[in-house]
């Protein structure tokens, strides 16, 4: 075991990978010799050469349609989006191409290939840096959407999807990438892409969450334990599509309160299919109304600083949101 | 536009007796097939039907240098020619027709057109065009990556070369000496948008702009078609990177069986088109070479006429897929 933060573990698991099958490479928009913005790909260049981590044109379709085309020819290709936001012109690959390969060949065109791309608000990020774009790729049959939180999970997810034969996104949250460091296991091991993880046992209510706002809605339990003895349960789905509904609705039902909290936008979000889950399948256990707490409908985070922390629900606004519940 | 013939003959391009009369009867076969798609969809019996023909020169003669099933090929919607030539079989094609679960693109998924095959390494194709392209050049980088001699053909219409992902994947497969020809099979109309709407100077020129070759080759002429993809292919075996063609023919039917070309062309046009047509043109090659005459087109003709009798029935009683197969096969297990 080593202290590794979210950017060291999705490196470590990215190197790993590499190392143990030869067609395993990156490609992407300076993951070169500059090690990517974020520095997730430093050191890889050197290790594997400019073959196997390629510096791309900035050319998001292009990126994920040569994943593609890598995929089905013997590559494991993993492929860095930049910043979430610059996905959209990779859309049309990622939804009609990737995701519909297996499909629409019945079976004979699988396209096994992962697309990483850091999201979510981060102070001087703005409006197109700083977004949550998870909705808009999560009704994608075909398609798998992780987003792990913490170092551990997302290094063996990251195995996971790179093993995967489906397209995989991947989504990490940038403002956690130096936050959040824990012990990440040396040794070779993977994270399944299909179940929910509970991190805190409750009793009161539950808050399902992801990515920032799940260290904070951690902390916030803590603080609501500690001040109030209301014992909050928090489950992260980890995979966002498809959704892990039994261990979600097994922690709906055993604390009969239900809260969702996302810094996407409220709506369409994941949170509502996942409100919508719960409203039906646990419905006769349940003692208040299913709750979600997330972004304004605005496009995104503002550069100025007063506006971001307006915009991502902070910690206030959990607590209120988790002691309105409880108070049911 | 000046339109020449091939100025070598078949023994120049190495090309064997049997090989013409391969290439031959491939075209033909595209063309009654093609044919008699029309006449199903007329009778109320397929849904839909996209066409290939006045393309069959061009398919045929880019094809022809493929390896199957160890070169890759991204067709697209038009290409039956390609399908036909690399080992599909008329059943298969009107299995696709009739959506049938014996489809083997898709099992009665996708509509007719959209090639795929596993084993011929025909990789699966979508609807939008020009979305091959970046894939195309991702597969040629695989194959480059590993030191293979690999190339992947990647085809599309004129239209499909308006869109960035065509510039994309040009500009990528020239930086890096991709082992990919660009087929560009300019039929002159995007469903009723003609050419000159549609495509700023010349398509062939602007592979100078990325650094590689681009021909502009006569369409309708199998062999001059044969000829430039077969120095295209050269070159991309040897490392020497991508080249695009553009083959300039004509469709000669409208777009599909939901189209109505009266809306917007003239029929004279098609007319002289048809004068020009590439299998008659072929045929004369042919029988100048001493290698068709009446009787041995009337024979072909006949055989595969039953030929394709014989896949319209087989078709025809074949079964669907049962709906609830609608739900299998979304994500791959592994």
């Amino acid at each position: 075991m080593a202290i590794k933060n979210l950017l060291g573990a999705i490196h470590d698991g990215l190197a790993e990978e590499m190392r143990s099958d030869g067609s395993v490479m990156v490609l992407g928009e300076d993951v070169g010799r500059a090690g990517g913005v974020f520095r997730v790909t430093q050191g890889l260049a050197e290790e594997f050469g400019p073959g196997r981590v390629m510096d791309t044109p900035l050319a998001e379709s292009l990126i994920v349609g040569a994943a593609i085309g890598l995929s089905v020819n013997g590559m494991r290709p993993v492929a860095e989006i930049q910043f979430a936001d610059f996905i959209y012109p990779g859309f049309d690959q990622i939804v009609n191409e990737a995701a519909r390969f297996y499909y629409r060949s019945n079976g004979a065109w699988s396209c096994p290939m992962t697309i990483r791309t850091p999201y979510g608000a981060v102070p001087g990020g703005a409006l197109y840096h700083s977004q949550s774009v998870e909705a808009c790729f999560c009704n994608t049959p075909g398609l798998k959407v992780v987003a792990p939180t913490f170092p551990s999970d997302a290094k063996g997810m990251l195995k996971s999807a790179i093993r995967d034969p489906n397209p995989v996104l991947f989504l990490e949250h940038k403002r956690t990438y130096r936050l959040i460091k824990e012990d990440v296991p040396e040794e070779d091991y993977s994270v399944p892409l299909d179940k929910a993880k509970v991190h805190r046992e409750g009793t009161d209510l539950t808050v399902v969450s992801y990515g920032l706002m799940l260290y904070t809605a951690l902390e916030v339990a803590e603080k609501l334990s500690v001040e109030h003895g209301v014992e909050v349960e928090v489950v992260e789905p980890r995979t966002l599509y498809p959704l892990d509904k039994e261990t979600i609705l097994d922690s709906a039902k055993k604390t009969g309160k239900f809260l969702v909290v996302s810094e996407a936008n409220l709506t369409g979000s994941v949170s509502g299919e996942i409100a919508a889950v719960v409203a039906r399948e646990a419905f006769e256990w349940l003692d208040g109304p299913v709750m979600r707490l997330g972004a304004p409908d605005i496009p995104a985070a503002a550069f100025a600083k007063p506006m971001m922390d307006f915009f991502v629900p902070g910690a206030e606004k959990i607590e209120a949101a988790m002691l309105e519940l409880a108070r049911y | 536009m000046d339109l020449k013939g091939t100025q070598v003959g078949h023994e120049a391009l190495g090309l064997e007796d049997a090989d013409l009369l391969r290439m031959y009867r491939c075209m033909l076969l595209a063309r009654r097939v093609d044919e008699r798609m029309w006449i199903l969809n007329r009778q109320g019996k397929a849904a839909f039907v996209i066409s290939c023909q006045g393309h069959e020169a061009a398919q045929v003669g880019a094809a022809y240098n493929l390896r199957p099933g160890y070169d890759y090929v991204y067709p697209y919607y038009r290409d039956a020619g390609i399908a036909l030539l690399l080992g599909q079989t008329p059943r298969d094609q009107f299995l696709s027709l009739l959506a049938k679960k014996e489809d083997p693109n898709s099992a009665g998924r996708q509509m007719p057109g959209h090639y795929s095959s596993r084993e011929l390494n025909i990789v699966t194709a979508s609807a939008p065009v020009g979305v091959q392209y970046p894939q195309a050049a991702g597969t040629a980088l695989a194959f480059k990556m590993r030191g293979e001699d690999g190339v992947v053909l990647a085809c599309g219409g004129e239209a499909s070369t308006s869109g960035g992902d065509w510039h994309e994947a040009m500009n990528f497969a020239g930086i890096h000496d991709l082992p990919v020809v660009f087929l560009v099979e300019n039929n002159i109309y995007a469903i009723s948008v003609p050419e000159k709407m549609q495509v700023a100077g010349s398509i062939a020129k602007r592979a100078e702009g990325y650094g590689f070759p681009g021909v502009e080759v006569d369409g309708n002429d199998v062999l001059a078609v044969y000829e430039a993809a077969k120095e295209a292919f050269e070159r991309a075996r040897g490392g020497e990177g991508p080249t695009l063609i553009e083959a300039k023919t004509y469709r000669l039917t409208a777009h599909s069986s939901d189209d109505d070309d009266r809306r917007y062309r003239e029929r004279e046009e098609i007319e002289g088109w048809r004068q020009k047509d590439p299998i008659l043109r072929f045929e004369q090659y042919l029988e100048e070479a001493g290698l068709l005459d009446e009787e041995k087109k009337e024979e072909m003709d006949a055989r595969i006429k039953s030929e394709v009798d014989e896949a319209v029935e087989y078709a025809e009683a074949a079964p669907y897929a049962d709906p609830e197969e609608a739900l299998e096969r979304v994500y791959a297990e592994g």
